[in-house]
């Protein structure tokens, strides 16, 4: 028994191998975290952490919050007045909804994918190094490295090695995705939110992406919302059931998708609700 | 609460689940029916029953690969998760289980043929209680898991001891019969391992309730179980070989 680990599951196995004793470090902390649209409070009371170099998946029906909750872990509701946020997410010890937090650094640490491929309408390189330069100065040799490097690690650099300077709107949804990601992991961030990254792409796509987050997990944490509890499946080492703004149960991937404990999640994950 | 909970909001997945659930009960009432005409065949001599129970072991084994190929069809083509999953997986390992206790059904029978063209060998009542228990036990596993019911799959663990204890004693007897008169040996041989079948039916209904418990539960029982079998030493005991 013990014996048998999939490489699916290497995440959960690895996960069930942080017992009580070693559990891996907690990247992101969130404490008692509410959320207002206005007057409508769309998170309640949310404590939940993300565990270093593993994936979270975030499930849960329309409207459950977890969207909401990657808004959060970046900051992006503070685009929009009359939205905002109460309680805590702690990052190294700080709380990165305190009002001195510098945004632009933030979204450095932290980035985001979103369901729908954004590419810029530049060449594929500049897609690339225009997130960068936002942050650093790189000299030329040095931008190409990262390009490559970020490219390399999206899984996209073998696909596009001899087109860097076309645009990178020719690519296919899927490496368009892939390019996205590059992005963001481009400039380096500890922590990459993955919004329905795949929603939008076709199955061989969709797993090239995932086969990506195992890869990436090795550098960065990331959490994931997705509605395919598949794709939570097969990705996250650990999964959190949302529900009308509440974190109903978070467990293990393997835990929650054979014996989860609360009747509700029981009730989501084999189509039962409501 | 409800394990079972609101329907499918696929009705069609929940008519499969049930239609899985149907087999599985269809299945084990087959079983428990082997198991109680082979005992009936031994205990009345009855070897036309008998034959009758060797030749419908087919029933059993084409319903395992029914349950089979439903269940690997659901795997697929559903993607089962949660009380679900549990379920089919159980289905799988159930049946299995119940078609390993067709064959030992079968098996009682077919050696109850040769038994009773031998003189009667004692009374068989240790046979007879036996059969009765175990057939409670599988029909407790199989309608455990077919209504869900978690309490009721304990029980069923938790009472193989009585069969295992009778075993012992059909055991002792036989190898009493044997020292005795050497010329019972060949109807002893077969009550024995007639015994042994009885015996291990028992231990495929702790399986299944087993089985049962994690379907409905989604954790698993203790792994160890009240067990009475203690004829493997009844000649030497494992504390007493010499020591290397």
């Amino acid at each position: 028994m013990a014996g048998i680990v999939m490489h699916q599951a290497g995440g959960a196995a690895r996960a069930q191998a942080h017992s009580a004793a070693e559990r891996p470090p907690v990247r992101i902390s969130i404490r008692h975290l509410d959320f207002y649209y206005g007057t409508n409070r769309a998170l309640k009371g949310i404590s939940l952490d993300l565990p270093d170099r593993q994936v979270t998946g975030m499930i849960g029906p329309s409207g459950c919050g977890k969207s909401t909750l990657l808004r959060v872990l970046n900051r992006m509701y503070s685009l929009y007045p009359g939205q905002r946020a109460e309680g805590e997410v702690v990052m190294d010890g700080r709380n990165i909804l305190a009002p001195d937090v510098d945004l632009n650094e933030l979204r450095a640490r932290i980035g985001m994918v979103f369901q729908k491929p954004t590419p810029f309408p530049m060449t594929i390189q500049e897609n690339i190094a225009f997130g960068v330069r936002l942050h650093e100065r790189l000299g030329k040799a040095e931008m190409e490295e990262r390009v490559e490097w970020a490219l390399t690690r999206a899984a996209l650099w073998d696909e596009v090695k001899d087109r860097l300077h076309s645009s990178a709107l020719g690519l296919s949804g899927g490496q368009q995705q892939r390019l996205c990601i590059a992005r963001t992991i481009a400039v380096r961030p500890e922590v990459i939110l993955l919004d329905e990254p795949t929603s939008a792409l076709d199955p061989i796509s969709t797993l090239k992406i995932e086969e990506l987050i195992d890869e990436l997990k090795q550098d960065f944490t990331i959490a994931i919302v997705t509605h395919n509890m598949q794709q939570a499946a097969r990705c996250a080492d650990q999964v959190a059931f949302f529900y009308l703004g509440e974190l109903v149960e978070v467990a293990p991937a393997a835990q929650l998708f054979t014996a989860p404990r609360h009747p509700r999640t029981q009730a989501y994950i084999t189509g039962r609700f409501g | 609460m409800d394990e079972r909970m609101a329907g499918h909001t696929v009705r069609s997945y929940a008519e499969e689940l049930n239609r899985l659930r149907d087999a599985i009960a269809r299945m084990g009432g087959l079983a428990e029916r082997q198991v109680a005409e082979a005992t009936q065949a031994l205990i009345q001599r009855d070897s036309e029953l008998a034959a009758e129970v060797v030749r419908r072991d087919a029933a059993l084994d084409a319903l395992e690969r029914e349950i089979e190929e439903f269940c690997i069809r659901l795997l697929a083509l559903r993607q089962p998760m949660g009380q679900d999953l549990r379920l089919i997986v159980a289905a799988l390992k159930v049946s299995h289980n119940l078609e390993r206790i067709g064959d030992y059904a079968s098996n009682v029978a077919k050696r109850s043929i040769v038994v009773a063209s031998l003189p009667p060998l004692g009374s068989l009542n240790g046979f007879q209680r036996m059969a009765r228990l175990v057939q409670e036990n599988l029909q407790g596993a199989i309608d455990a898991l077919v209504r869900g019911d978690a309490a009721r799959a304990g029980e069923v663990w938790a009472a193989d001891e009585p069969v295992d204890e009778i075993y012992n004693g059909i055991f002792r007897e036989m190898l009493t019969h044997m020292m005795e008169d050497p010329r019972t040996i060949t109807a002893a041989t077969h009550l024995l391992f007639m015994a042994k079948n009885l015996e291990r039916i028992g231990d495929h209904a702790t399986n299944i309730a087993e089985t049962v418990h994690y379907a409905v539960r989604g954790d698993t029982l203790p792994e160890d179980r009240p067990k009475a079998d203690a004829s493997a030493y009844a000649v030497v005991r494992p504390q007493d070989r010499p020591a290397g």
